[in-house]
């Protein structure tokens, strides 16, 4: 008898050992929002500003750019901002308590860096009417809450001249993340660019659900490369598209920020964004009473977009017309999406000479001719 | 026609991780224990082969790190099931949940740090060979290493004396006792053995085929190979073909896309999942398919002299 309660007592001390480590652990996770330093007496109050990411900020892609950004507001106003941020967070649910909690804790703008994260922070927006909410990539706006987006169309279309130089198979392969408008438009510019080159130029998409599951977008990747893409370029934010590239000797672009040192022989270009000018734009607009809702857009004209650390395999013909393309959207000439454009069922979308709006960018919902298959849908 | 020699190729480097973990977890359950905490392990293993990688350079010392790790953190859960009694669905989820943190904790350093570039590998020779070169023989070394790990546990189960012991083991503690074996022994020299398959199979996904570190890397493999060993009725071969066949649907989800082929995608994603909770039906309604393999004392603990 005595045996079996001893027994029964060593098993309840283990298991509540197990519960404690696990308890612990999961603290250890939640210290991304940094407790607010006690602000000295004389200072004026710091304005607090949080960013919530998707990913690790050291996930080398969107998270990490968007970290850039948040660092050069730091740089920028110094003392006068605290800024804070919060890793990993779901798209959903969790996003949503996640922003309420940080509007709780008194920051006057809060940044949401996901398309996902729309519905949860239009949510808390209406609770906080006097805390500012900004959302990239999305749609949905209130009195309170406005939207800012980049322009990595620009990027890939430039991409996409590259792509079409160095292709062999005249097959280039594209890893999605969802179908949505702005990931089928940066295919759609992608397969253009490669077409102002090469009309020849087909591409393969294989959609993986996901901004960021490195061995899914590797299999994704190998996928392409098995069915005969030779250049692949991806809207997932890890650095495991080119390193699968890089292994199989084919090529690559780095996508969010410069990921040449993950696939020397196989990084062609990297599609960059500098989100810190449209950041401290918006720190500027809530220090001086000048905020209110709308949408902005920058591109490469801006500074926010770029295409970076073209690689010398890459032959001058292509370098120049880049560097052209470049130029002409820096001073507005130029338009990825001019007319006609036709879609891959042969429907024209855009009349001859026609420029697109971003009222007709944000709509993207079909592939342009080259690219196979179809967009995948709900229905 | 080389499209189909490599697709199969990379079913059978998807399947590979999930064969060795899978193998590892058969090698446990035939003893009669049950590790819920397969995917912990791997990405405890999955850390700290990476670390070990990076540092080193070394992907055979990685290897060894990984397996090393996935069989210390296995023998914590056996003396705790084996020795302290405690549930074994309990304990394995607890070491699948503290692994999970663990590796996010620990790796944090490492996420996003590159390893040494990764080269295709090939067998000379026969990886020339049309189709049968590019589907099997321009494989990872530790596609190999799957395959006579396999062949190893097949000879050791059915061929020697140990692992007819480990059989009765799994089948009757009780009897094995009886005669004279040191039951909680070699119970836990089973859980260590497959712990460290297991740890062979995070190394392996983190070092190679990922490559690189990020929170929750392993992404369910572990579930998967748990429910392989069932789905494979607790059989060495069979856990590898499952393997295969799993890596099998989600290389091909890739591949219909890339074809044009209009699925949803989503639906095609569901399919390896979708695929064993079938087959666990199928099985589990003749009750003799699961009777003949199914290890009678599995999930159970073992009281000696009671």
């Amino acid at each position: 008898m005595t045996l079996r309660s001893k027994r029964t007592l060593i098993q309840v001390a283990a298991l509540s050992l197990v519960s404690a480590t696990l308890a612990l652990s999961g603290c250890g996770k939640k210290e991304e929002a940094k407790p607010a330093a006690a602000p000295a007496a004389a200072k004026p109050e710091p304005i607090k500003a949080a960013w919530i990411y998707v990913g690790p900020v050291g996930d080398a892609g969107w998270s990490f750019a968007h970290d850039l950004g948040r660092k050069a507001v730091e740089a920028k106003f110094g003392d006068a901002v605290k800024t804070t941020f919060v890793e990993k967070v779901p798209e959903g649910a969790d996003a949503e308590r996640v922003i309420r909690d940080l509007a709780q804790q008194g920051n006057k703008i809060i940044f949401a860096t996901s398309f996902g994260y729309m519905d949860a922070m239009l949510k808390v927006a209406g609770e906080f009417p006097d805390v500012k909410f900004e959302h990239a990539t999305g749609y949905k706006d209130a009195p309170n809450m406005r939207i800012y987006d980049a322009s990595f169309y620009q990027d890939t279309y430039m991409a996409g001249v590259i792509a079409a130089a160095m292709s062999k198979s005249n097959t280039l392969g594209f890893v999605g993340s969802f179908p949505i408008p702005e990931v089928l438009r940066n295919i759609n510019a992608f397969t253009l660019g490669a077409q102002s080159v090469n009309p020849k130029i087909k591409t393969k998409v294989v959609w993986v659900n996901t901004w960021f599951d490195p061995p899914k977008e590797s299999e994704a990747a190998q996928s392409l490369i098995n069915q005969g893409a030779d250049v692949l370029l991806q809207n997932t934010d890890s650095t495991a598209v080119l390193q699968t590239a890089e292994k199989n000797g084919k090529y690559a672009f780095g996508w969010d920020s410069d990921m040449s040192a993950f696939g020397p022989k196989a990084h062609l270009a990297s599609a960059i964004v500098d989100w810190g000018p449209y950041y401290i734009k918006a720190m500027e607009d809530l220090k001086g009473g000048t905020w209110k809702t709308d949408r902005t857009v920058w591109g490469v004209k801006e500074g926010l977009n770029d295409l970076i650390k073209i690689n010398d395999v890459v032959p001058e013909a292509a370098k120049k017309k880049v560097g052209e393309i470049k130029a002409g959207m820096k001073d507005g000439s130029f338009e990825v999406f001019t007319g006609p454009i036709v879609d891959n069922a042969g429907k024209e979308r855009l009349a001859k000479d026609q420029k697109a709006d971003q009222a007709w960018r944000d709509k993207i919902d079909f592939y342009v001719k080259g690219v196979e298959g179809k967009v995948p849908s709900g229905k | 026609m080389n499209e189909w020699a490599l697709l199969l190729a990379a079913a059978i480097a998807s399947g590979t991780p999930v064969a060795l973990a899978g193998l590892g977890l058969l090698l446990n359950e035939r003893a009669g224990v049950l590790n819920l905490g397969a995917e912990g392990l791997m990405l405890m293993a999955a850390v700290t082969g990476f670390a070990v990688a990076f540092h080193t350079g070394s992907d055979v010392a990685a290897f060894a790190a990984g397996a090393a790790a996935g069989a210390a953190a296995a023998a914590v859960f056996g003396a705790m099931v084996i020795w302290l009694n405690t549930n074994q669905y309990a304990t394995g989820l607890a070491l699948s949940l503290f692994g999970a943190g663990f590796s996010a904790f620990v790796g944090v350093g490492l996420v996003g740090k590159k390893l040494a570039d990764r080269s295709l590998h090939e067998v000379p020779v026969l990886g020339e060979l049309p189709f049968v070169g590019p589907m099997l023989f321009q494989q990872h070394p530790m596609a190999y290493v799957a395959l006579a790990m396999t062949a190893a546990i097949v000879w050791f189960l059915y061929r020697t004396r140990s692992g007819l012991v480990l059989r009765s083991i799994g089948e009757s503690p009780e009897s094995a006792h009886a005669l004279g074996y040191r039951v909680r022994l070699i119970r836990l020299a089973a859980v260590v053995a497959g712990g460290a398959l297991c740890g062979l199979a995070g190394a392996f996904l983190s070092v190679v085929y990922a490559p690189m570190w990020v929170e929750g890397l392993v992404a369910g493999r572990g579930w998967i190979a748990l429910a392989l060993t069932t789905f494979a009725t607790w059989r060495p071969v069979r856990v590898l073909f499952g393997a295969y066949l799993f890596g099998g649907v989600t290389m091909l989800q890739f591949h219909l896309q890339g074809q044009g082929v209009q699925i949803a995608s989503q639906l095609l994603a569901m399919l390896p999942y979708l695929s064993t909770i079938l087959v666990l039906v199928l099985i589990s309604r003749n009750a003799n398919w699961l009777r003949v393999n199914m290890p009678a004392s599995l999930g159970r603990a073992f009281h000696p002299g009671q």
